[in-house]
């Protein structure tokens, strides 16, 4: 009995919270606080999916809301620098129009909620009952890896072109990034790039004045081991060229 | 005001009184039905910030899973929590991409302003 005032208790003060931080988004001057107040509700609507044993889906709105879709808006509504006093201009004039569309919406909604009532049939026409004994997150869990697996693969798909399509659209070309041109380098042949010489003896690389800097004179120090060299010296005067051996 | 709307007693009709739920089926869907109210409301009183469009967005899908939520805890039926978790994961993607639509609209044009968007002349 008391549990039961408790939660009664607890769901008006969440559908309260809810109400009044919804309102906030709406008419609050600073986007930032639009986007806090909007936390707010989300939390508070977490709470009324608690009470009403939807447990599972309480902590996917905090997660998912709180922790990724708020601070997404945070980001865009801090990163975008727009003067937001130029976009408030105009409420006055279009706060009728919107109450009045509010309270028509609102009285249909009356209208629809006075008139309807249940099917004697419902309960029998239910898709999936809830197991008793079992915790809520378990079952979804079981009929969502069972029954619905088609749809939870759809929701897959749906995020991950929903991330392609956000990368996609933000991507900036930068002038200054190499990409690979992937037809060039299938259009390359030897021709183009290749150069046959035919060296004299003793000559090798000098020739070319190229491919490869030659070591200032002088400073070439080697160590007694590692090269591979037989007759190196390491005081030679004349550039040490790699591969006249 | 919201409290007055809550204390009206519904009249007597054919719910499926498996309510253990403390708190009944009315009482969520009339919650539910203010907040959609005040996402509509949003959107027509923010017509020139889009962020706040976006906001308002939200909020309506927020009073439909909370609708989804209530009955299926009303009527004991998982599918309508089922169906929540798919309207999340829309609407999470559909802020995403227009978050990012926002966002290359903003360098293009230097504004967000719902009015400037007349470029198609739709």
């Amino acid at each position: 009995m008391i549990a039961n005032y408790l939660a009664t208790g607890a769901f008006y003060v969440f559908a309260a919270v809810l109400l009044a931080s919804a309102a906030m988004v709406v008419t609050s001057r600073n986007p930032v606080y639009a986007v806090l107040f909007l936390v707010l509700a989300f939390f508070n609507a977490a709470g009324l999916f608690l009470l009403a044993g939807a447990e599972f889906l309480a902590m996917l709105l905090v997660i998912v809301y709180v922790g990724a879709v708020a601070v997404l808006f945070l980001f865009v509504v801090m990163m975008l620098d727009v003067d937001f006093a130029v976009l408030r201009s105009g409420f006055q004039r279009y706060a009728p129009v919107g109450v009045l569309v509010g309270v028509v919406l609102l009285a249909e909604l009356g209208l629809v909620f006075g008139t309807w009532t249940t099917s004697g049939l419902a309960q029998s026409l239910r898709a999936s009952p809830m197991p008793d004994s079992v915790t809520n997150t378990e079952a979804l869990g079981r009929i969502l890896y069972t029954d619905y697996v088609l749809l939870f693969q759809a929701a897959g798909l749906v995020l991950l072109v929903a991330m392609i399509g956000a990368i996609v659209l933000t991507m900036r070309e930068k002038k200054s990034s190499r990409h690979q041109i992937i037809a060039k380098q299938i259009a390359r042949n030897p021709a183009d790039t290749l150069v046959l010489v035919n060296a004299g003896l003793g000559e090798g690389i000098n020739i070319l004045g190229i491919r490869r800097p030659l070591p200032p004179p002088g400073k070439v120090v080697h160590g007694d081991h590692g090269h591979g060299h037989d007759d190196h010296d390491a005081h030679a005067p004349e550039p040490h060229v790699h591969g006249d051996h | 005001m919201v409290m007055t709307i809550m204390m009206l007693t519904l009249p007597s009709r054919t719910f499926m009184e498996i309510t253990e739920m403390p708190v009944s089926l009315a009482h969520y869907l009339v919650v539910s039905a203010l907040l959609l109210v005040m996402g509509v409301f949003g959107i027509f009183l923010n017509r020139k910030n889009v962020i706040v469009i976006f906001m308002s967005i939200e909020l309506i899908l927020l009073a439909v899973n909370v609708n989804l939520v209530a009955f299926s805890s009303s009527l004991h039926d998982l599918v309508g929590q089922v169906f929540a978790m798919f309207v999340l994961t829309v609407a999470a993607a559909e802020s995403a991409i227009g978050l990012a639509i926002l966002v290359i609209y903003f360098r293009n044009r230097g504004s967000i302003q719902v009015e400037d968007v007349n470029l198609m002349k739709g």
